[in-house]
């Protein structure tokens, strides 16, 4: 019984994924995240877009990243013989693992490749003890 | 289907051949009036890591990554760190001495040209 059940889970997962990759024409971008001591970076591969087609926001611990690629002159004109990109919306989300100053996160864009630059906030930070041994 | 650019090959599937992994780039091919244009995603890859080279009617596209300089912790992966490999067999048609390259964010796009002989002309019909 409970394989049947993760595997109706499953079934459900691949529903969605597959939802969001093909049918509504979005996709989804990897994402990585890193842990630097005193902040956190978000990387997701987003080849070929602008940077004003890129939107970010912070709220409650959660890193949103979403955009829509639309498709070039070419690809709506030209006649298509192999089509594996994907054009459209997309939508990915991330919590931070620690606090993050929010009014700090920078970003930048390059080579197809986001990357966010989330500060923990001063609680969160690794401290050093020192320990006295008598 | 025109069976140009369909043929596509990674270097990982070739038996016998050393264990460089590579990723498959997804692609667009699409044919204008001039020519074709392909289109490769290539995140992570600048201008100085792309080799496009073509031989013996094969064009091969490697992109090799900018290495990203991270000292801390991975928390979270889904990226794969391995350079793109991906081969194409080019239409005769095409005029290989005039392909023309460029990478934007990530977006390699290649214009290749059909030779003006096989270009459709228009032929005026004298009465």
């Amino acid at each position: 019984m409970s394989s049947l059940r993760s595997e109706l889970d499953r079934l459900f997962d691949l529903s969605w994924s597959g939802r969001d990759s093909g049918l509504f024409g979005g996709w989804t971008p990897s994402l990585d995240v890193f842990d630097e001591k005193d902040h956190f970076v978000v990387t997701a591969e987003l080849p070929g877009m602008k940077n004003e087609e890129i939107d970010l926001s912070f709220e409650n611990g959660v890193l949103s990243i979403s955009g829509e690629r639309k498709q070039s002159k070419e690809n709506k004109e030209g006649e298509t013989f192999r089509s594996e990109r994907y054009f459209g919306k997309f939508q990915r989300s991330v919590t931070l693992p620690a606090a993050v100053d929010s009014s700090k996160i920078t970003a930048s864009y390059k080579d197809g490749i986001l990357t966010v630059t989330l500060p923990k906030s001063e609680a969160a930070k690794p401290k050093q003890i020192a320990v006295n041994v008598a | 289907m025109n069976p140009t650019l369909t043929k596509t090959e990674s270097q990982n599937v070739r038996s016998g051949s050393p264990a460089v992994e590579t990723v498959t780039p997804p692609a667009n091919i699409l044919e204008t009036k001039d020519g074709y244009v392909l289109e490769a995603e290539m995140p992570g890859v600048s201008k100085d890591g792309l080799e496009v080279t073509v031989e013996g009617g094969e064009l091969t596209i490697l992109g090799r990554r900018t290495a990203v300089e991270v000292k801390g912790r991975e928390v979270y992966r889904e990226s794969r760190r391995f350079d793109y490999r991906r081969s194409f067999e080019l239409d005769p048609s095409i005029d290989t001495a005039k392909i023309v390259a460029t990478i934007d964010q990530g977006l390699l796009t290649l214009h290749l040209p059909k030779a003006e002989a096989v270009k459709p002309r228009k032929i005026a019909v004298n009465s």
